[in-house]
């Protein structure tokens, strides 16, 4: 909690910024000030703790003094839900938002719905409940003072914590009902306020960790620190497909440090998966000890022997396969509307093109890491995970402890990109600390993260394209295929907007672990489906953003089909917004430009990039983003949200891969998996929100995918070279 | 295992370690300053950076013995209260997402402003590039510098 916003801190910060921003400020009373010196602004908000809280409901406390506690209920990674969440309380709840208070939720199934960071879904399954959660609380703080003043509840106003009775001029504050309210009984139900009252939500609000990690506060699952606490790590196979044979420990065992090498075993007998136990290496070897190097020191002097159980694979034969999947044999139809052969046959014109993509890793800055105080009946777990409920249902099954004595507190993450969906290091972490009776924290080294698994699957996928006479589209053909998994949406774009089209998918095992990956499937199909439309527009003579938009005429006036995953008016929307925005030019061929957009996670998203050419490496000078998202909660935040999922998108289109030589991962750390860097990130990013007060979709993840191909479409603008394969600045041979 | 005497934030230390650790380690699991965080541990991503004799290093590859005789300065030790005019400025442009890599962005932006009080634009992204915001948060962390620059 932010605590630690004490008057000391405040007082101390007052001084300095005093002096360095050249301002003067007169006393305390800093809010009621006018003129504030430059830096000012950046003050924490000054919490004087109240004597009393009252516990209003699961999400807020209120103090004697006002002061307002707000639980923000879902895992952090980055997406900033712990600042926007409890906005939406405060807002219908109506206090000062300098006077809240925002706490992280512990797990808890009862009091919280979907305590989940995935699918950018945060703000739009809690948006209605938050808004809710914070009305019902102003209903019975008002109904309290209507009891306490005498007067109805229908004259009484409430604005930023304080509720008034106009007539006789009497106000309270909510710390001074909060007592009374407790005992009124919470409706069902009440009304929420018109979006044009909004008075927090749509305003830019600081991340309210913001203070603690400029400093360095301890946030993180890797800061944890608890009495008596032994440190681990874990030794996992080198390859997919082999598992542990045997293991000499008497080295490592005898380190200075060091209390035991331990093996354990994450799916034991008779034990019942969740769709979060992905893992390649349920058995691993821990070493536990008193401190990190101590322990890093005797990991590397265990002798283990290895066996193999199931082939090990290489990249160079995963695209080959994958190609001659896709070219000679027919997929599973996900989706057929008309006659596809017929209309090839009747074209003028035929395009295919085929675009592919490496596995990846996360690579969560944060290493996966997990703390577990495991007694004979509890379980106590603190640390860094996107799906709590699902680590409590393994941890009950695999200790054999009921849940109701298994205790699951979120850290704030140091990202999460999808990777800590899959929950087993907090396993692993729970299985150490039972072995040893001890408090335990695991840390995987950052070899040991990139090389476990969970990766984003690798794809394939062969569009087609007929186009008549007059470069309308008349036929549209999509193979995909994954290992493992298609990464098609058969009912996105262009379906619906094409009288003949088809998608047929393809899978193809592996026993290398996938999981989701920011913006899954989508992060990948984006990229091949925008980039393939630009290269059909140009075969039909037409500028890249009116072929889009003549298509999405067509799924708005006559669409093809009835199950048609977008709405074509938003989806053109955007596109419409950014050619505006970007002051796009059919004549401006040459210069370096890209256009893309898509529509994921409920949001539709498009962009205009700028590149300029250094020889073959391109250098993002610019990039356009128009989004709709609905109503954006935290307009700053959103915009960071946004900018970074282009970061992302760039440098994973342009750089990153995991390869394979017989099933061991030919990268391990940043030396050999790279990452965008500082110099390589576009020099300007605008974003561009349609404001239509629709009720918010998903901003986390929507960003990411349309931006490979506006990439790469800009690139063959500048230096008329396609990009068909991923990452586009590595040697296509690496990947066979 | 040494006794080693070490500065750190202008206190003096003493840890009885192995020579051979990491400063990173020393701070984190001896000293309690959690700030300076674990990324990668081979020098490349620069989330463990502090101060050596106002130096920016990466602490994940300097063994704690040659840090006898010197001065270690960590996030923790950059101001008392957020004040120090890179901290204010990451604050202003709300820059951390996961905030993972920040207090390593920090130490190495107030390193180059130490030393180049108005730096370029390319000399930013040169000093900058050697840590890694997974998040993607550059574009935020150049205009930061720039602002602290401009306040410094």
């Amino acid at each position: 909690m932010n605590a630690n916003h004490t008057n000391k801190q405040r007082r101390q910060f007052l001084k300095v910024s005093a002096a360095a921003g050249g301002g003067l400020i007169f006393g305390f009373n800093f809010m009621a000030c006018e003129s504030k010196p430059a830096l000012a602004e950046f003050l924490p908000p000054e919490h004087q703790m109240p004597e009393v809280w009252k516990e209003m409901n699961g999400f807020v406390k209120i103090g004697d003094n006002g002061v307002v506690t707000i639980m923000s209920p879902n895992p952090e990674i980055g997406q900033n839900v712990k600042t926007a969440m409890p906005m939406i309380v405060a807002e219908e709840l109506d206090v000062d938002w300098d006077n809240v208070i925002v706490e992280q939720a512990p797990l808890d199934t009862e009091k919280y719905q979907r305590q989940i960071a995935g699918g950018s879904q945060s703000i739009r399954f809690g948006w209605n409940g938050l808004r809710q959660t914070g009305a019902k609380i102003r209903h019975v703080l008002i109904a309290a003072a209507a009891k306490q003043l005498d007067v109805p509840v229908e004259e009484l106003s409430t604005d930023k914590g304080i509720i008034s009775h106009a007539a006789s001029g009497r106000s309270l504050g909510y710390g001074e009902v909060a007592a009374d309210a407790v005992t009124i009984e919470i409706p069902e139900e009440v009304p929420v306020k018109d979006p044009k009252d909004f008075t927090i939500i749509g305003q830019s609000k600081k991340n309210v960790d913001g203070f603690d990690i400029v400093q360095g506060k301890p946030l993180f699952g890797l800061d944890v620190k608890k009495e008596g606490m032994l440190i681990a790590m874990i030794t996992h196979p080198p390859a997919f497909g082999m598992k542990i044979k045997s293991l000499d420990d008497s080295k490592a065992k005898g380190m200075p440090g060091i209390k035991d090498v331990i093996r354990i075993n994450v799916e034991p007998e008779g034990w019942n998966p969740q769709w979060s136990d992905v893992n390649s290496y349920p058995e691993v070897v821990a070493i536990v000890g008193n401190t990190t190097w101590e322990v890093m020191q005797a990991k590397k002097e265990l002798n283990i022997q290895w066996e193999t159980e199931t082939p090990a694979e290489n990249t160079t034969d995963h695209f080959t396969t994958l190609a001659e999947l896709i070219k000679t044999s027919k997929g599973e139809v996900a989706r057929h509307d008309g006659d596809v052969d017929k209309a090839f046959a009747d074209a003028e014109t035929i395009v295919e093109k085929t675009y592919s993509a490496p596995f990846l890793a996360h690579n969560t800055m944060e290493p996966m890491n997990f703390f577990a105080n495991v007694t004979a009946d509890k379980a106590e777990l603190l640390g860094p995970i996107q799906t709590p409920m699902f680590l409590e249902g393994t941890l009950e099954g695999v200790l054999g402890i009921p849940k109701e004595n298994i205790s699951i507190m979120m850290t704030r993450m140091g990202g999460g990109f999808g990777r800590r969906l899959y929950g087993h290091f907090g396993t692993e972490a729970a299985l150490i600390s039972q072995k040893m009776n001890a408090p335990v924290k695991l840390i995987y080294t950052r070899e040991d993260d990139m090389t476990q698994g969970t990766y984003r699957p690798a794809y394939m996928v062969t569009y087609k394209a007929g186009l008549d006479t007059e470069g309308n589209l008349t036929a549209f053909e999509i193979k995909g295929a994954g290992i493992p998994g298609s990464p098609v949406f058969a009912n996105r774009y262009p379906a619906g907007a094409v009288e003949n089209y088809r998608v047929e998918n393809y899978n193809v095992p592996t026993n290398i672990s996938t999981g989701a990956w920011r913006a899954p499937r989508s992060n990948f199909i984006a990229t091949a489906e925008q980039s393939f439309l630009d290269e059909i527009a140009e075969a039909a003579g037409k500028d890249p953003i009116d072929f889009r938009l003549e298509l999405f005429e067509k799924a708005k006036t006559n669409p093809v089909g009835e199950e048609n995953d977008y709405d074509a008016e938003r989806y053109a929307g955007v596109l419409k917004l950014v050619k505006e925005k970007a002051g796009w030019s059919p004549t401006g061929k040459g210069s370096g430009r890209g256009v893309s957009a898509y529509y994921c996670h409920n949001s539709y998203v498009a962009q205009v990039l700028d590149v300029e050419m250094d020889g073959d490496t391109p250098k993002v000078k610019k990039v356009h983003c128009a989004v709709d998202c609905g109503i954006v909660v935290n307009p700053g935040s959103a915009k960071n949200q946004i900018e970074g999922g282009i970061v992302d998108g760039i440098g994973h289109a342009l750089y990153s891969a995991i390869t394979f030589k017989n099933g061991v991962p030919q990268q391990s750390n940043f030396d050999s998996y790279k990452l965008i860097r500082h110099a390589e990130s576009p020099d300007e990013i605008d974003v561009y929100f349609v404001d239509n007060g629709k009720d918010p979709t998903g901003l986390g993840e929507p960003s990411l995918p349309p931006i490979g191909a506006a990439l790469a479409n800009a690139v063959y603008d500048a230096s008329g070279k396609r990009h068909y394969h991923q990452p586009f600045t590595v040697n296509q041979e690496l990947l066979g | 295992m040494a006794k080693l005497s070490l500065s750190v934030n202008g206190n003096s230390v003493t840890v009885d370690v192995d020579p051979s650790t990491p400063i990173l380690w020393v701070l984190r699991d001896h000293l309690e300053l959690v700030g300076t965080k674990y990324g990668c541990g081979i020098a490349q991503c620069g989330a463990c950076t502090i101060h050596l004799n106002g130096n920016a290093v990466r602490s994940c590859s300097v063994p704690v013995s040659s840090a006898e005789g010197k001065e270690i300065t960590t996030i923790e030790g950059l101001s008392d209260d957020a004040s120090h005019p890179v901290q204010q400025a990451w604050i202003a442009h709300d820059v951390p997402q996961c905030g993972y890599c920040q207090a390593g962005q920090i130490m190495t932006a107030s390193a180059l402003l130490k030393d180049n009080p108005s730096p370029s634009d390319s000399e930013i992204s040169q000093a900058m590039n050697g840590n890694i915001c997974r998040c993607g948060t550059y574009t935020r962390i150049h205009a930061a510098v720039k602002t602290a620059a401009k306040n410094s």
